[in-house]
């Protein structure tokens, strides 16, 4: 299994390159996600895709839809594409500790 | 030891549309928006019945082919009996909701905004005497197909 070093400490990946692990998780680590993803920078924008993606997991068990985001997370699909320029329902799964989101939309 | 992927990913595809029922259209916008999300750059030729994907009076309105379409599994005389038609497009519409799959006008609009740029063929608007404002906004421009080999260079064309 691959596995990634933050401050020292050795954290556990799955084959997507997502936390294997979600309890792993912290702000930290997800700035050093988003830089993996060429995000250097996780504004306000940023964590309000990233918090909701949370929500709906811990929730529901996958990560929303793009469509879902568009309508409830308050960041419209353009913006999401600007913030997430390499996908923004996958990247942002990433950057909130998630499992790559299974749905199609 | 790991296996080396020696494989480049798919970096842009050029979906063509032809088909104007439901069944004809959806595939395409679903394969155009999953390549936005996987961060593939993606863009939408519609062509022939294609066409009623983007037109404004149309786009919301297609049905699903009751007659003629095997998959429906259905006879063709009942098939063909009034309302058949309208109620497999009500029922394949409820299920998609069900899967968030939007109504065709909000999608083509959320691909649009997802950067995927939507073409129109050349041949067909003139064929049908078609008009810049029968389109929805969404429409980038009217193009021959020369133009859209042009614009394809370099990705994958799926004719749907």
């Amino acid at each position: 299994m691959e596995t990634m070093n933050v401050t020292g400490k050795a954290i556990q990946l799955d084959a997507d390159g997502h936390l294997a692990n979600r309890s792993d998780w912290n702000e930290d680590l997800a700035r050093e996600l988003a830089a993996q993803e060429g995000i250097p920078d996780l504004t306000p924008q940023h964590w309000t895709v990233v918090n909701f993606m949370r929500k709906v997991f811990e929730k529901e068990g996958d990560a929303p839809s793009i469509r879902r985001l568009t309508k409830e997370s308050g960041v419209d699909t353009k913006t999401l594409y600007q913030l997430f320029p390499k996908g923004p329902a996958k990247r942002a799964a990433k950057i909130a500790g998630l499992p790559k989101p299974k749905g199609c939309i | 030891m790991t296996q080396t992927n020696t494989v480049e990913p798919i970096q842009k595809v050029s979906i063509i549309i032809s088909h104007g029922s439901l069944e004809g259209v959806y595939p395409g916008l679903i394969m155009a928006n999953g390549a936005r999300m996987e961060g593939i750059e993606a863009s939408l030729f519609f062509t022939f019945f294609g066409l009623d994907a983007i037109i404004k009076k149309r786009m919301n309105s297609l049905k699903v082919a009751t007659v003629g379409n095997p998959g429906m599994h259905m006879p063709t005389l009942l098939g063909a009996l009034p309302g058949m038609s309208a109620f497999a497009t009500g029922m394949m519409k409820k299920e998609m909701e069900k899967l968030d799959i939007p109504p065709i006008g909000e999608f083509i609009a959320m691909i649009h905004d997802a950067g995927c740029e939507i073409y129109a063929c050349r041949a067909t608007v003139d064929m049908f005497h078609l008009k810049r404002e029968d389109f929805c906004d969404e429409m980038d421009e009217v193009i021959s197909v020369g133009q859209f080999y042009e614009k394809a260079a370099g990705a994958q064309i799926i004719f749907t």
